[in-house]
């Protein structure tokens, strides 16, 4: 039942001292980057300074926009000829965030997903549909190589082409899967109209993940099928997914302590929070050689999940993500800011002043529509004018944004003021 | 000549029409025609009224985005073949109708035809030398609509 039982069953005093060990090479390896490098000369820390577990809350913590603001290369930390892999945080506005990797770095990524697969109960002689998208999101070839090295048959499927999913999955009758939640309730409908029943395929474990999803979510998805349904949460600044991920016990998500440091903190105070207590999630990573990050600020808010698991693993567990400290939207599994939105609209001729976006599901598809408001101006009393207004809106934010938002254009200074705190998203969508 | 017509942004729902012709009652301005144009969530409101200065200036103090735009208003026989005749003369000439509507002055003597295209200087002075008449603001507004009236 364990991938790796000396790791994963570690005491936690053992436990402590791997992350010593590690955080100290770790912080080595930071400080030949730029970013650290210039960060530990600013404030006077050096590596050293940092004298046991507890001292790393005297490094300041990073955030995305300090990886944008040092985009590309501002965080490698060895020569560049050792990287072999980049991945790409969605948004293409202004400047996406970039994670480099040595090959060591992937062995690692990959062996954290095959600790996970195996853990909820994946083995070589099963077949594993990974129905992500392949590329720059981190969600598809992580797991691909993670199924790979558990010995698994992988069908790259990737994602979207629903009929075709289904096809594979009866062909090749797969027996484990990687999806997007709300993808699979939509495939559930498709199954329905090609009037087979979801629950009559050979699946009998998916891994859900890349959006937050509820406890009643995950319980539908299962009903619907009648598979086990894994929670897996990660983000492509710590690699990806394989950062943390639910057990056999389905009982908040084992984070990988022995490959990254996990604090809770107040998002206000920045202290930490005692376990049990909300707050949100910062990482270091311990084992990466060639884009470290020192405690990083998810912005992610969840909680340590107190006391022990019944599944032997000592590495603690967070609670399934309950929101963002920023205005982080995620739609379909990709990441939007609405800053993304709003560059994007203002540099558009016709546009007003303000927006405001508009999330809904239907059914099981989750929608964006942003309603615009025309420039004075801009109206002549053409509808056609209008018209290619909307369609040039649209165009732009599908180019940038990966999602096909609904527009409406809306009178000139009707919608909330954009200065100050006005609310610029409206999630209607309920689980 | 050219006239002056209202063209009003609204987004397509209940009560938008409403709001409009309630500022207009309130100034006491005229309608004399409508029309409407949708696309999806929004449309735009047509509309010729006796003074369309002061029904600008109060509908865009409300908030309402409004524009002139200059149209050109032919007079037709209302009578079979009317609005024909000058159809085949637009046609000939090349001459687009983006948007176009039409009301009655007298009933079975004569009608107007409201054209909005891309030129209307220049399609004024075609359809003119081929004898059609074009009324301005002011004769929109001196009109009578007598069909009302004998009904």
């Amino acid at each position: 039942m364990y991938w790796e039982k000396d790791i994963e069953t570690i005491s936690r005093d053992n436990l402590a001292a791997l992350q010593w060990e590690h955080l100290q090479q770790t912080l080595k390896q930071a400080a030949k980057s730029h970013y650290y490098g210039n960060l530990f000369k600013k404030t006077g820390l050096a590596p050293e300074d940092v004298r046991s577990l507890a001292d790393l809350e005297k490094i300041p913590p990073t955030t995305k926009d300090d990886l944008r603001e040092h985009w590309p290369y501002g965080f490698v930390a060895t020569p560049k000829d050792d990287l072999v892999r980049m991945h790409s945080s969605s948004g293409t506005t202004g400047r996406a965030t970039v994670i480099f990797h040595t090959a060591g770095d992937l062995n690692e990524w990959t062996n954290l997903l095959a600790r996970c697969m195996y853990m909820s109960g994946m083995r070589r002689n099963d077949v594993f549909q990974n129905m992500m998208t392949y590329g720059l999101f981190t969600g598809g070839l992580g797991f691909h190589y993670g199924a790979e090295r558990i010995g698994a048959l992988v069908i790259p499927a990737g994602a979207g082409n629903s009929k075709r999913q289904i096809q594979l999955l009866q062909d090749f009758e797969t027996t484990v899967i990687h999806i997007i939640p709300s993808y699979a309730l939509h495939l559930s409908t498709v199954f329905e109209e090609l009037k087979l029943d979801p629950r009559g395929t050979r699946i009998r474990i998916a891994y859900i993940g890349a959006e937050p999803h509820s406890e009643k979510m995950r319980q539908k998805i299962e009903d619907i099928y009648g598979f086990k349904a894994y929670n897996s949460y990660g983000l492509s600044e710590m690699n990806g997914p394989g950062v943390a991920f639910e057990c056999p016990c389905q009982n908040g998500l084992h984070i990988w302590e022995d490959n990254f440091i996990v604090e809770i903190i107040d998002p206000a105070t920045l202290k930490p929070v005692p376990d049990g207590e909300e707050g949100e999630l910062v990482m270091t990573t311990l084992r990466r050689e060639g884009m470290p990050i020192l405690r990083y600020r998810t912005k992610d808010l969840t909680r340590i999940v107190p006391g022990e698991c019944p599944c032997g693993r000592t590495h603690r567990r967070i609670e399934r993500i309950k929101g963002r400290t920023d205005d982080m939207m995620i739609l379909k599994g990709v990441n939007i800011f609405p800053i993304q939105i709003e560059k994007k609209l203002m540099g558009i001729p016709g546009v007003g002043k303000n927006f405001l976006i508009i999330l809904d599901r239907e059914g099981y598809n989750d929608h964006m529509t942003i309603k615009v408001e025309v420039e004075r101006q801009f109206f002549d009393g053409d509808l056609k004018h209008l018209e290619g207004l909307r369609k040039r809106i649209v165009e732009e934010l599908k180019s940038d944004i990966l999602i096909t938002p609904k527009v409406d254009l809306v009178t000139p200074e009707s919608l909330p003021q954009s200065e100050g705190k006005a609310k610029r998203v409206i999630d209607n969508r309920k689980d | 000549m050219i006239a002056s017509q209202l063209s009003i942004f609204a987004e397509n729902k209940p009560g938008k029409l409403a709001e409009v012709t309630g500022i207009l009652a309130g100034e006491k301005i005229n309608i004399r025609a409508t029309a409407i144009s949708t696309s999806d969530t929004f449309g735009v409101i047509h509309l010729i009224v006796d003074d369309p200065e002061r029904a600008l200036a109060a509908l865009t103090k409300a908030g309402v985005l409004v524009k002139i735009r200059r149209v050109l208003a032919v007079l037709l026989d209302d009578r079979p073949g009317g609005l024909d005749k000058l159809a085949q003369l637009l046609a000939r000439e090349g001459i687009n109708i983006n948007n176009a509507y039409g009301f009655v002055l007298e009933n079975r003597v004569r009608a107007v035809f409201v054209v909005d295209v891309d030129d209307p200087e220049k399609a004024v002075k075609i359809i003119e030398k081929k004898g059609f008449k074009t009324l301005d603001t002011e004769a929109l507004a001196a009109v009578e609509p007598f069909h009302y009236m004998k009904y």
